[in-house]
């Protein structure tokens, strides 16, 4: 998008704003609800301020901090934080909305599908990413980085997606290949051509 | 397929959400017809409606009256009477007789009146945290849906926030990562929209048959706001976005921190960050003070009290777009980043659990949308799809919003089935839920998604008035 408009607007005197913008709409280069900018508004996010809210992990590794944790530490923060919701077979526990965790690996063409982080989400990275910002329900973001990386671990060898013997870090999750991996599709839609 | 038609099963999970919506929606029929109890209008044809449910405490008023209590001196603020959102006020028996209320008693923001008390239900997730309300369709006039009445999905509870500590964060692949307050962002030219947001689970209950009994439940989970805020293409010019972005992950500050990520040229046309919802402030429950509006895409991406946007070569593959929100098909592959909601309408009046009093004169109405655009045009059956008349549309039609339809109708007091379906300006016409049930290859059996809904809704009235939901297919 052109901001080449921004410049003159900015430095110009009121009258001659009036003169810009008109030309900048009479233009048809600018979207409405700009004049052209930049307007200049906000402060620099200093790196302090984004590390503190930038909690997010991609599939490749970008965002996963350090740290590192294993299954028997896993096993405990589950025990800890987990199990009252989610039950100790990592089945999930009706009435509490604990989803099942682990099961119903190639169930989801079956016209019965039972999705779970074993049977249907795509990345390992996903369940650290979510694991980190929302919970435990009650105390969501209350982990350290080391439990949710030991805990991540628990629930991926419960699902017999890794060993127990494996460590789960910034190197190691995302060399993770899930059951589902291959499991979606691009939105094809419109997929009904009723069309007159 | 057989023509003896099987009709898919719902998995465990959705099959007990369908459930606990249809108990949620007992619970609150019967709660209607229990204040209707002692009211006249308990057959009119708004037995769900709004417009009589405070009979009973207008009888408990008018005996205070009589008693002696003092009109015009109602400071003491609610009544337990008076529905959600109303004061219960003394009603007088002649109103031309007595001084009414003084003004800016109320403190200077007022209330509906006592005697309306529609209101939203909720879906009986384990928590009331994460959970979904439904806007009440069937008493709604015009296109507008009262900002109380907007429905709602919270997955971590709703956020108390100050607006003059909020702030948001754009960050990643940009020349200047920025901090905005609400007062920088209040800074930029803004604009001012109506759109509709609609859930992709609109409607879940209604794939297998017909489920829900009112249109409250069966689409309740959309409703339509103006909107006012900055155009996100605003905010990205003054940040530089650098070459080969491709994604934005949009972040809110709820206990959920819901994420979702969204393709680059969407946030570069009619993308806008909404501080403002028919003319005030959002709603705490739609974002207060800031959220992501994405005219046409699925409700959750909307993302509520939004912190942080993150700008990227790939989508982050958050929870929600990959657990959540994805479109599980026949053959066990899934649609992922299915964002468009699709062209839909659906008839408000009549409709399921109202009770027609005769034959006679009615004015069919209902509202229809797409996320594509704006709606061409709407046609009306009342012989269940056999022949169609074009139904007057109430202007302006703006894209991506409600439109408000109307057809009169002369009803002869035989049997017939209601149905409305809708075509958009890109010359798509909503299907039947047959159509989609098959595109989707859902059928046979095979179950997989309950997300993105869109089929032609079907009320049958039967001769004695009496309006249902259908499944009819013409």
């Amino acid at each position: 998008m052109s901001i080449t408009m921004g410049d003159a607007v900015a430095r110009c005197v009121p009258r001659a704003c009036v003169l810009a913008v008109g030309l900048g709409l009479a233009g048809g280069a600018l979207a409405e609800g700009s004049y052209g900018g930049p307007y200049g508004f906000g402060t620099p996010a200093t790196a302090e301020e984004i590390a503190a809210w930038d909690i997010d992990a991609m599939p490749d590794g970008r965002g996963l901090p350090p740290g590192e944790g294993g299954y028997e530490a896993g096993k405990e923060v589950y025990t800890l934080q987990c199990l009252a919701c989610h039950g100790p077979d990592l089945g999930g526990v009706a009435g509490t909305g604990g989803a099942a965790l682990i099961g119903g690996r190639d169930t989801l063409a079956s016209g019965k599908p039972k999705k779970t982080v074993e049977s249907y989400w795509p990345y390992a990275s996903t369940l650290f990413d979510f694991t980190k910002r929302a919970m435990p329900f009650h105390t969501p973001g209350s982990m350290t980085d080391d439990d949710v990386y030991a805990v991540t671990a628990y629930i991926l060898a419960e699902g017999n997606i890794i060993g127990k013997d494996e460590v789960m870090n910034a190197e190691t999750l995302p060399k993770v290949v899930m059951p589902n991996a291959d499991g979606f599709i691009p939105d094809p839609r419109p997929d009904i051509f009723n069309y007159d | 397929m057989s023509s003896d038609r099987v009709w898919p099963e719902y998995d465990e999970r959705t099959q007990a959400m369908v459930d606990a919506m249809v108990e949620a929606e007992e619970r609150a029929l019967a709660a209607r017809k229990a204040e209707l109890e002692d009211c006249e209008c308990k057959e009119g044809m708004f037995p769900s409606g709004g417009r009589t449910a405070t009979r009973r405490s207008f009888l408990a008023t008018s005996a205070a009256v009589a008693g002696g209590t003092t009109l015009g001196l109602a400071a003491g603020g609610a009544h337990a009477a008076a529905p959600p959102g109303a004061i219960e006020f003394p009603v007088p028996d002649d109103p031309t007789k007595i001084q009414g209320r003084l003004t800016n008693d109320d403190g200077g923001y007022g209330t509906r009146s006592q005697f309306e008390s529609e209101v939203r239900w909720r879906f009986p997730t384990a928590t009331k945290e994460s959970s979904w309300t439904m806007t009440p369709l069937e008493s709604g006039h015009g296109i507008i849906t009262p900002s109380g009445l907007h429905f709602e999905r919270h997955h971590g509870g709703i956020p108390n926030i100050d607006p003059a500590r909020h702030a948001l964060i754009i960050h990643g692949m940009v020349d200047r990562p920025m901090k905005y307050t609400m007062a920088d962002l209040m800074r930029f030219p803004s604009v001012s929209r109506f759109h509709f947001i609609e859930c992709s689970g609109n409607g879940l209950t209604e794939w297998k048959e017909p489920t829900l009994k009112t249109v409250q439940g069966t689409h309740g989970l959309t409703s339509t706001s103006e909107w006012t805020g900055v155009p996100l293409s605003t905010i990205l010019a003054e940040v530089g976005v650098q070459d080969g972005a491709a994604w934005v992950l949009a972040e809110g500050a709820d206990a959920a921190v819901m994420t979702r990520s969204v393709p680059l040229d969407k946030c570069w046309g009619d993308a806008m960050l909404a501080y403002a919802q028919n003319g005030e402030a959002l709603r705490p429950e739609q974002g207060h003070p800031l959220r992501l509006l994405l005219p046409g895409f699925e409700g959750n991406t909307h993302i509520k009290w939004l912190r942080r946007i993150e700008v990227s070569d790939a989508p982050f593959m958050s929870r929600e777009e990959t657990s959540k929100y994805t479109d599980l098909l026949d053959g066990g592959k899934a649609r992922q980043f299915s964002f468009t909601m699709e062209a839909k309408s659906v008839i408000t009046f009549p409709s399921g659990e109202m009770k027609l009093p005769g034959a006679g004169f009615y004015e069919i109405t209902g509202l229809a949308w797409s996320g594509r655009g704006r709606v061409k045009r709407v046609e009306v059956s009342v012989d269940g799809g056999r022949s169609w008349r074009v139904a007057s549309l109430e202007g302006p039609i703006m894209p991506v919003c409600h439109t408000r339809f109307r057809i009169p109708w002369q009803w002869d007091g035989s049997p017939a089935i209601l149905q409305s379906r809708c075509q958009d300006e890109t010359g798509y016409v909503q299907p039947t839920i047959k159509q989609l049930v098959e595109a989707r290859g859902l059928d046979g059996g095979k179950w997989g998604s309950v997300y993105h809904l869109n089929g032609i809704q079907s009320w049958g009235v039967a001769s004695d008035g009496s309006v249902s939901n259908v499944h009819h297919y013409g």
